[in-house]
């Protein structure tokens, strides 16, 4: 079983944080792997908010590669940063690429008076290309390109990959407000670094641990709706892709997810006031609930973090609070370490038909499925 | 020499041959009294003995007459093997045989210069049925635990209705952030994924097809299980059509448009609607057949029932004025719809066949979102009436073709938006559950079964040559005849309660197949769980291969 974590602070902090959160929970996941999403950036990020940020990890031809599409696309690298790389300690159990790459770039010119949604589809697009690019040769992965969004996927153990990138010294460079993080890669299908959480895909990112049992049904439904729905290297992108449609696509709102997911039983749905929106959503949207054990952390674009349960609640998950921080995480033990100080009976253990959101001001709500 | 004539038929033709055990015989009459199809009598035959006692041959001839149990043989209607004698006997003094060597395809065919007519399904088993090669062989067990059948809340239920895309779903977001719906959208139900059908009034006898209403109600009323039944073509008692339990009963229209008279002119006085109508275009024991009710059980209920002299009724083979799919979505479904107010589902069967996927396509794509449902029926679906080649040598397994159809709406991405219902021989060993589980594991929202339920109901026959005497009228078990008398063979609050019985147990092991894949609602298409040894059918059906 993976472990998860999530970080929502209102004060920018390094992912050294992130590595102390899952430090604890190691029992419960196999240190395959680590990787980490960070959303609303600070540091030496903060001055390009609005401008794409392409995070990559590749070979030299890789990076040859991927600099040839963005140039003809007309994309201008304003700004690039290297991870600090610790050559120095010996016998660390990870398997670095050549190169990581994350770089600000500017649209091209003929963006200047592009709406939103026009250059969300640029970035779509021009990320799905250079996927297929890297991938025709295995010269790497791109994770992401998109503002305010950085990303990182790595194989080997937690403690050994933070140390090869210098995360445990906290700095003020490499900051920012939400970091969704898992230690383990997916060891259900190969170790391929697509396949470990979190997902991302234009501004949502979804982490999940469980066992997503309707994944086939999910993945043969999905894969007709939207070109970013692709890979399904492991089955909890699925996730990723039903928040993404019933938010973006659809343009339903959050509370919606709950209800696609793990709808409510026929009976119940018939003593509700909104029963023939229900049903609708049920009967539509069969192929994307789920039914195994899961839960799921969600970040949407506007930075509202959230977490939901199957149906049974068969997986565990807490959220625990101060004043300047929200952290939602698989155990308890994690967020002792976080933040020690914190009012533990504030602590919330979600039922298995709310979904608890936290909003940019960290207030928490506990919705009702 | 004495001439013979090996034309004419004689025992050793027939199918069954009775043999009858004088010795035990107490010439009680009880075998002849119950045999429906005449096929045996009380004969006197004579006894020839020769007896010499003493030193020197002095033979003394002895001739006596015995009763007996003599088989009457003739061209067209002889012994079925329906073993009702035997039930009945109370000495164990008489069966029936079967004649491996008998010579009925060929003598019936040349005496009668007609096509040998029966019911029940095909008995030609030449390849071994499908579904029992497969195995749910995906377990849960650590990081997805397995559920417990009996203390989990399990929900079996399947949409019965048109299922709109996401997309096309009429919904805004009012000022609360709450989804409304701002348009009428046909309607969708959600029922129990096994439908009891499509048998009508006329091929069932009336105590049978009541017996069935009352256990549809019961496991409704009582059992809140929300099993539907479908009428068949043929019309519905009208008391039925205005009482509260038609909101259980899908209504079925095929070619002849029998009892439909009745309905609409019932339609002012009707408390409930109905659970939905069928459209029949095809069956699968019999495709490109329409329906067949021979005279001799045109009885006068049924006359009544269905507006019709006595005769042989024939429904015609297709729709007449339907020449495309699009045209019969126009005109069938809209109507159908357009009778009950967009407010019950209307669905089309048809039988399984090499053009299923093409059908079922164009439907996917019907412009007016009004196709409830689409029914594929196999081969080994059963059937009151039919000739014996189409039974045995028309049709479709139904395996593949339902596991084609739901690839096409998945290749359009359209799963799940016309709900597809399988049937065709399932429950042919049995055990339905496994089947119908099998299916739904395949690409089924649901199922439909008839035959089964005659079998449950106290049937003698089986796919093996017994029985299956549906079309004779003569039904030795009351269930397919009209005869008053016979009819009386059967006890209907017995069938009910066995009908019951079955469901209940269908529900409990429906949930124990579930349980062990750790679902709580349908699987519907997790063909990942389905594993076979039969490479063929792993291919064919896109299902692990394993050995
Ligand atoms: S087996 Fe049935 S049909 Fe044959 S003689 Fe006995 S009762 Fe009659
Ligand atoms: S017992 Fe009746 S229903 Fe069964 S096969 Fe014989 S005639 Fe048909």
């Amino acid at each position: 079983m993976c472990r998860i974590g999530a970080i929502k602070s209102n004060e920018y902090f390094h992912p050294a944080k992130t590595l102390e959160l899952m430090r604890s929970q190691q029992k419960g996941h196999d240190n395959s792997g680590f990787a980490f999403v960070m959303q609303d950036l600070g540091g030496i990020f903060e001055p390009y908010k609005d401008l794409p940020v392409l995070s990559m990890a590749c070979t030299d031809m890789g990076i040859r590669i991927a600099e040839d599409i963005l140039h003809s696309a007309g994309f201008v690298r304003v700004m690039q940063w290297t991870p600090d790389i610790n050559n120095t300690e010996k016998n660390l159990n990870i398997s670095p690429m050549p190169n990581y790459v994350f770089e600000v770039f500017n649209y091209p010119k003929m963006y200047k008076y592009a709406t939103q949604e026009e250059k969300e589809e640029l970035l779509l697009d021009t990320r799905l290309k250079l996927r297929q690019a890297l991938e025709d040769n295995d010269n790497g992965y791109v994770y992401s390109f998109w503002p305010d969004t950085l990303m990182l996927k790595e194989i080997g153990n937690p403690k050994d990959i933070g140390t090869y990138f210098n995360l445990n010294t906290p700095n003020n460079d490499f900051v920012s407000k939400i970091i969704t993080v898992q230690c383990r890669q997916n060891t259900n299908y190969d170790i391929v670094r697509y396949a470990a959480h979190p997902f991302f895909l234009q501004g949502y990112t979804v982490l999940a641990n469980g066992e997503n049992t309707f994944y086939e049904k999910n993945k043969l439904f999905q894969k007709n709706l939207f070109k970013g729905y692709i890979g399904f290297e492991s089955d909890s992108q699925c996730f990723l892709y039903t928040l993404h449609y019933i938010n973006k696509i659809l343009k339903w709102p959050l509370k919606y997810f709950k209800h696609v997911i793990t709808p409510l039983e026929y009976e119940e749905i018939l003593r509700r006031e909104d029963r023939e929106v229900l049903l609708r959503i049920k009967a539509s949207l069969a192929h994307l609930e789920i039914n195994g054990p899961n839960t799921i952390i969600g970040v949407n674009p506007d930075g509202t973090m959230f977490v939901t349960c199957d149906s049974k609640k068969l997986r565990p998950v807490v959220i625990g609070r101060d004043k300047n921080t929200v952290i939602i995480t698989s155990e308890v033990c994690g967020i002792n370490e976080v933040l020690p100080d914190r009012d533990t009976t504030e602590d919330i253990y979600p039922n298995e038909r709310e979904t608890v959101v936290i909003d940019n001001n960290l207030r928490i709500e506990r919705w009702k499925q | 020499m004495e001439t013979i004539d090996t034309t004419s038929i004689s025992k050793s033709d027939l199918k069954w041959q009775i043999e009858h055990n004088q010795e035990k015989c107490t010439l009680c009459g009880r075998c002849a009294a119950v045999c429906t199809m005449g096929a045996i009598k009380a004969d006197v035959q004579k006894r020839r003995k020769v007896v010499s006692c003493g030193d020197f041959p002095t033979p003394q001839v002895s001739e006596t007459a015995v009763p007996v149990i003599k088989q009457i043989v003739t061209s067209s209607k002889n012994c079925v093997g329906c073993e009702l004698c035997t039930k009945v006997c109370p000495n164990e003094a008489i069966r029936p045989v079967f004649n491996e060597q008998n010579r009925m395809n060929v003598k019936y065919r040349a005496l009668n210069a007609e096509s040998p007519k029966r019911g029940g399904r095909t008995n030609l088993h030449t390849e071994g049925r499908t579904l029992d090669k497969i195995k749910i062989g995906r377990i849960s067990q650590m990081t997805d635990p397995s559920l417990d059948a009996m203390r989990h809340t399990f929900e079996l239920l399947a949409p019965f209705g048109r299922v709109l895309p996401p997309e096309n779903l009429p919904f805004s977001v009012d000022e609360k952030g709450d989804l409304k719906i701002n348009k009428k959208i046909p309607s969708t139900r959600w029922i129990y994924p096994i439908i009891i059908g499509d048998m009508s009034i006329g091929a069932l006898s009336p105590r049978l097809w009541e017996a069935i209403c009352i256990a549809v109600a019961y496991l409704n009323e009582v059992h809140h299980l929300p099993i539907r039944m479908c009428t068949g073509e043929g019309g519905v008692p009208e008391k039925l059509l205005k009482s509260k339990y038609l909101k259980y009963m899908i209504l079925q229209i095929a070619s002849g448009h029998f009892g439909w008279n009745r309905i609409i002119n019932s339609m002012p006085e009707m408390v409930e609607d109905p659970a939905g109508i069928l459209i029949k275009i095809g069956q699968g024991a019999k495709p490109g057949d329409g329906g067949l009710l021979l005279s001799k059980k045109v009885e006068k209920h049924i006359q009544e029932i269905r507006g019709v002299p006595k005769s042989d009724l024939l429904s015609p083979p297709n729709h007449q004025g339907l020449y495309s799919i699009e045209e019969s979505v126009q005109k069938m479904f809209l109507s159908m719809n357009a009778a009950f107010k967009f407010k019950v589902p209307v669905a089309i069967k048809v039988a399984a066949s090499v053009t299923s996927v093409s059908v079922y396509n164009n439907l996917l794509r019907d412009p007016y979102d009004i196709v409830g449902g689409f029914f594929l029926d196999g081969i080994a679906g059963g059937t009151g009436a039919a000739h014996e080649t189409s039974l045995d040598h028309t049709g479709h397994p139904i395996v593949s073709r339902l596991r084609d159809c739901y690839n096409a709406a998945v290749h359009q991405g359209k799963q799940g938006q016309i709900p597809l219902w399988a049937a065709g021989g399932l429950g042919m060993n049995g055990n339905l559950a496994a089947d119908a589980f099998k299916m739904i594991c395949l690409g089924a929202n649901g199922v439909f079964t008839g035959r089964l339920m005659l079998q449950i109901a106290g049937c003698l026959g089986n796919d093996f040559g017994k029985c299956n005497a549906c079309n004779t009228g003569l039904c030795p078990a009351g269930l397919t005849t009209q005869h008053p008398i016979l009819m009386k063979r059967l006890d209907i609050d017995k069938v009910a309660q066995n009908i019951v019985n079955y469901f209940l147990a269908t529900h409990t092991e429906l949930k124990k197949l579930m349980a062990p894949i750790g679902n709580s609602t349908l699987p519907v298409g997790r063909s990942d769980a389905l594993i076979t040894v039969d490479k063929n059918v792993a291919e064919r059906l896109g299902i692990q291969h394993v050995c």
